[in-house]
């Protein structure tokens, strides 16, 4: 759907490499090449090209002159699945994802688009993400077409096939839309819940009351939380998602957390930055700066990694807009996963966990692990679990292929992933694959459908999961 | 770009789709780890057979192309940077281990395999494979051939070549030799295959190698020794050699070295200490209880400040892996990190090093010093930036006289990063004029038209290179090149 670049364009883009990016972040890499049994596509493709160090030549290339920007570069920055683990594996510390992230809008600024690309970027970028109203109304279509029998009705007539795999794979395993309602009515404050609870060393008979709120002791003690938190809801999370939304803010609460949910929040313009839409997302950005320093929070719990990597990068997204950009930096101080923060507020301490018996494994969120540094805390929850065996994922560092809105574009990239990821997971044969966003919770349903494995397993969220240990149903 | 017929014949040889000219492609190729050298070549041709290899050698010879093989471009010494062009030819698809021997230990593999596979494939049934570059987890065993690398485990197992038995090579004529074997002793002739390993390409093309295994040692211990006197841990490392024990593992890391490290593995090392020594040993438990002792005795009377033992196999494990990323943890200081692996003889380490501090005030640089102290095989690292002209200019004095003091302790001006393009100007200084001559006639012999990877080992005498990013050839050379194509 691109066009071909004409040299007026290609001198363009070759001025907004130099303006936009960091020349001593380009000289940052030595090219020592750490980062290429840590990247997914370098692991597909075995293409040095597509490998981070690769890709910095490129970005390098075009910033020197020594090359001018073509077609094939800019495919090859697409390519890239943006799930920075290069940065993890990169000793020098070379910060890749703001490097790639700028070379992208730097293209996307001066290369004109075609009229159908306009199109589709001005509904997903400019009216439909920005504006929880109308993600609320086309999540809200989903659910019409769930519940009127047209879904059934399109699967059973064939009809759907006219749609590509992964589209076709993916409206059959999103979960069940919450109905318009649920959607609008979210709340903006929530108290603590003090729960008169047995210690983790006492029997596990009688913490199954907790999840009821009815026959255990509750003492709504909101002069004394443990913690004053601010939550960031997200736009799928806090539509498609809902539920696990829900379980995230009950941890929370059980956890001893008094929360405030400012209403006025927005998208975290992620999928702005990720696709060159630097503006939009910067636009997001100061919504969101505005909405959560009016609190007095200094903890601001994200339950989706990729939304939470993206708040963190707020400092450096602003970094150049003197009003802003210590607000920024404040703001992305304050991000932290949901797992850091039940184990910061002795949640493991204050509930005996449980599940029956069953083998559990962790998926990491690529951005979770590579941009929040949050990798422990998720598994150290998940191995409390009284009942359940825990067992590590071969790759479980390595992108699923999710990667926001990748699958969808680069199908054949993300679909050899999957099945990459798959085949370590039937080594294992978990009865739960857990994950920590949303993006990888459908990418890993759409693997375990594809690969015919839904009797055997699932793939929750773990928020979900937690609850449920906790409630013991 | 390549010439219409000739890449119809490279890809009448290996398939359409393993002939890459791209803008892209030519870039992705045209460096390796070294800093300052950069050149395009030609194309890059991916070969899947030894076959495809020599198919590929006949026609470039035809063309008077130059053919350089490249691993997986972790070469230190500019040694898989086309700086003539030509054609790169890459083993991505030639990955496979072909057969274990488990009567004869040995272990027969194509070039492409990565390092860390054959040791994973080789432990997991019961083999040891020894050399493991700090690269090991990226490099190919057909790098690691070429530039005879060493590695952690050198010490006390060698390097490379004392692993390598036997060789399928494409020579530049096209013919295929075949070297050595499975054998334990051969002395039919000249040793071919150690004038192959080493060879950085210049000789021949590796596409088959037999390796040698042995038995994994059964047991091993990691110790950590913590210094307030970089000298009082370089002497430890002689003491250490003096009274005859030798460790599988004898590293040292300085200050700057430690903090950086520090930083990015966050593996508990001591950065306020001045230097460190990590040493593993490896063999039957006794004798490794035994020595480890003797070696903490040993550390304590050379001042350590403490002596501790990794106590798990994960934390060990931690330790070396921190190790490994030495070279690239320093380029968290200043963006442009040159490397050198001046070696001396054992007993001068803690000569080399001093001898570094001081050229290193002298000219007014940041040097990072970190190695393979046990070997005498130390890697001085400059942390610098190409951009300062003026420091640059310094840096390539500081080089030259470290190489000038290693060669007058009796050292050499690699130990294991092999001479490349980056440091040719100073291979005579150490092996004078008849080395040059010596070398320069076989490689004629074998290569009379100068086509496999030229431009490395020999340069002529006015170049003036020690990977500075080089304001004086290589730059020039590059500009030169990428302005052409």
């Amino acid at each position: 759907m691109s066009r071909v670049t004409t040299d007026a364009e290609r001198n363009a883009i070759q001025q907004a490499f130099r303006q936009k990016l960091d020349e001593d972040e380009l000289l940052n890499c030595m090219r020592c090449g750490f980062c290429l049994p840590a990247c997914p596509t370098y692991i597909m493709t075995k293409q040095e090209a597509a490998s981070p160090r690769g890709r910095i030549a490129l970005m390098k290339g075009v910033y020197d002159g020594t090359i001018a920007y073509d077609d094939d570069i800019g495919r090859q920055l697409d390519l890239c699945l943006g799930c920075r683990a290069c940065e993890t594996a990169c000793p020098s510390g070379v910060k890749y994802g703001h490097l790639l992230e700028n070379a992208r809008s730097a293209i996307n600024e001066n290369k004109r688009k075609t009229l159908k690309e306009k199109a589709i970027r001005k509904l997903t970028f400019k009216d439909l993400f920005p504006n929880q109203k109308r993600m609320r109304q086309v999540t809200g279509l989903v659910r019409l077409y769930q519940k009127s029998g047209l879904k059934k009705l399109a699967e059973a007539t064939g009809a759907i096939n006219i749609l590509p795999e992964t589209l076709r794979t993916m409206q059959s395993i999103l979960p069940e839309i919450p109905d318009a309602k649920a959607m609008r009515e979210r709340p903006v404050h929530l108290a603590p819940i003090f729960v008169d609870q047995p210690s983790a060393a006492e029997t596990a008979t009688t913490h199954a009351n907790i999840a009821t709120n009815e026959e255990a002791p509750i003492n709504h003690n909101a002069e004394n939380p443990v913690k004053r938190v601010a939550f960031f809801a997200g736009c799928l999370m806090d539509t498609m998602f809902l539920k696990t939304n829900e379980a995230t803010l009950k941890l929370l609460q059980l956890s001893g957390c008094e929360i405030f949910i400012p209403p006025d929040q927005a998208c975290c313009g992620a999928l702005h930055g990720h696709s060159g839409e630097a503006a939009g997302a910067r636009e997001l950005a100061k919504r969101n700066i505005e909405a959560f320093e009016k609190l007095d929070c200094d903890t601001i719990v994200t339950n989706a990694g990729g939304c939470g990597a993206y708040l963190i990068d707020y400092a450096h997204l602003l970094a150049d807009d003197p009003e802003w950009s210590e607000r920024a930096a404040r703001f992305s101080s304050c991000i932290k996963d949901l797992s850091e923060v039940l184990l910061e507020c002795g949640f493991l301490e204050k509930y005996h966990l449980s599940l029956p018996n069953q083998v559990v494994t962790f998926q990491d969120s690529c951005h979770l692990r590579n941009v929040m540094q949050t990798a422990t805390a998720p598994r150290r929850l998940l191995q409390a679990i009284d009942g359940i065996t825990y067992r590590e994922l071969r790759e479980a560092d390595v992108c699923c292929g999710s990667a926001g809105i990748y699958n969808l574009l680069h199908e054949d990239m993300a679909t050899g992933l999957i099945d990459r990821k798959m085949g370590h997971v039937k080594n294992i044969m978990p009865h739960v694959i857990v994950t920590a966003n949303p993006g990888c919770l459908l990418q890993m349903k759409f693997g375990i459908k594809r690969h015919g494995l839904e009797s055997k397993m699932e793939a929750v969220h773990i928020a979900d999961l937690l609850l449920k240990s906790v409630s013991g149903c | 770009m390549l010439d219409k017929a000739f890449k119809e014949k490279l890809m009448a040889i290996v398939g359409q789709d393993n002939v890459l000219d791209s803008k892209e492609n030519q870039v992705a190729f045209s460096y390796d780890a070294t800093p300052g050298f950069q050149s395009l070549p030609d194309a890059v041709v991916f070969p899947g057979s030894t076959e495809d290899v020599q198919a590929i050698v006949k026609l470039c010879r035809e063309m008077k192309t130059p053919t350089v093989p490249r691993g997986s471009g972790t070469n230190l010494s500019a040694g898989t940077c086309p700086v003539q062009g030509g054609i790169v030819l890459s083993f991505q698809r030639m990955d496979q281990i072909l057969e274990l021997d488990e009567e004869n230990l040995t272990l027969t593999v194509q070039p492409g395999v990565v390092t860390q596979k054959i040791c994973e494939y080789v432990e997991a049934r019961g083999f040891f494979y020894p050399p493991d570059p700090s690269s090991m987890k990226i490099s190919t065993i057909g790098g690691n051939i070429m530039e005879n690398s060493g590695g952690l485990r050198g010490l006390k197992y060698g390097v490379t070549r004392d692993y390598v038995l036997g060789l399928t090579v494409v020579l530049a004529n096209g013919d295929i030799l075949h070297t050595g074997g499975k054998l334990a002793k051969d002395v039919a002739g000249y040793d071919l295959t150690r004038l192959m390993v080493g060879s950085e390409g210049t000789l021949g093309i590796v596409t088959e190698a037999i390796l040698k295994l042995v038995p994994p040692p059964p047991s091993k211990m990691t110790m950590l020794s913590v210094y307030e006197s970089m000298d009082d841990a370089a002497e430890t490392v002689s003491a250490i050699i003096a009274a005859k024990i030798i460790p599988a593992t004898l590293e040292f890391l300085d200050r700057a070295t430690i903090e950086v490290v520090e930083d990015y593995a966050h593996v508990g090392l001591p950065t306020e200490a001045a230097a460190i020594l990590l040493i593993e040993q490896d063999g039957d438990p006794e004798v490794v209880k035994r020595d480890i002792q003797q070696i903490a005795d040993i550390c304590r009377k050379h001042g350590a400040r403490s002596v501790q033992t990794a106590q798990t196999a994960e934390e060990a494990q931690a330790l070396l892996t921190a190790r490994r990323t030495a070279l690239s943890a320093c380029a968290r200081k200043r963006p442009t990190t040159i490397l050198e692996d001046a070696t001396v003889p054992r007993s001068k380490v803690a000569d080399m090093v001093k001898a570094i501090n001081r050229i290193a005030e002298k000219y007014q640089l940041t040097i990072c010093t970190f190695g393979h102290a046990g070997d005498g095989n130390l890697h001085p690292t400059v942390l610098t930036d190409v951009r300062d002209q003026d420091e640059m200019a310094r840096v390539e004095k500081a080089f030259q006289e470290i190489f000038a003091t290693a060669i007058e302790l009796g050292g050499t001006i690699t130990g294991e990063h092999g001479v490349g393009a980056m440091k040719a100007p100073y291979l005579k200084w150490k092996i004078g004029d008849s080395g040059i001559r010596t070398m320069q006639a076989i490689k004629t012999a074998l290569d009379p038209d100068n086509l496999l990877n030229p431009g490395k080992l020999f340069v002529p005498d006015h170049a003036n290179s020690v990977g500075t990013g080089n304001p004086a050839s290589a730059p020039t050379q590059t500009a030169e090149r990428m302005m052409k194509k």
